[in-house]
């Protein structure tokens, strides 16, 4: 598998897609 | 005294403009910029010239930014980094700008002078430099992402 961050856009799509991750981690504890 | 809180964050962000502003240069403009230059054998007016000079005040820059955050934190630092109650989006925020300086100052720098001929390195030395420095650069874009997301997050967006 070829590694998102070769491309350039690959590292700004992994970019975002961490953040909606961690935003529902987030989210979840604030949330309790 | 009063005003010591709004000084730390004016240097916080202005330095953070300087550094993210310089990690987004190297990999939206500079690392496609040297493969074009190799073609024509321009390179070296990058490597000599420009990328030194970029590197200074990238880390630099991301050292100032991290001691003005800490600064601004003051006694809630222990808190953000502990992700305590009511601290959790910029305790976040913290870890990822933590995390990003220890890559320009432990993994993007050391390398970087391997690359720019500033320590002394063989060609297999300087070729895995070139994919370590590469991919820690890679990673605080990635980073930057969600950390400006969190740093902005902790007073303008309810969770």
């Amino acid at each position: 598998m070829k590694n998102p961050l070769d491309s350039l856009w690959g590292t700004v799509i992994a970019g975002f897609v961490l953040t909606v991750i961690l935003y529902y981690i987030v989210k979840s504890v604030i949330g309790g | 005294m009063e005003m010591l809180p709004g000084i730390y964050r004016w240097i916080h962000i202005m330095a953070g403009v300087m550094w993210v502003g310089l990690l987004y240069y190297f990999n939206f403009v500079q690392v496609a910029a040297l493969k074009a230059a190799q073609s024509d054998s321009t390179a070296a007016g990058i490597t000599k010239h420009v990328a030194p000079r970029a590197l200074f005040f990238f880390r630099w820059a991301a050292l100032a930014t991290w001691l003005a955050g800490a600064a601004l934190l003051g006694s809630n630092f222990v808190a953000a980094f502990m992700l305590q109650a009511g601290f959790q989006k910029i305790g976040i925020g913290a870890w990822l700008g933590t995390i990003m300086l220890l890559n320009v100052w432990g993994l993007i720098w050391p390398n970087q002078k391997k690359i720019l001929g500033l320590v002394q390195a063989t060609d297999e030395q300087k070729n895995k430099a070139r994919r370590v420095a590469f991919l820690a650069s890679r990673t605080n874009t990635m980073l930057s992402i969600p950390m400006l997301f969190f740093m902005v997050a902790q007073t303008h967006i309810p969770m």
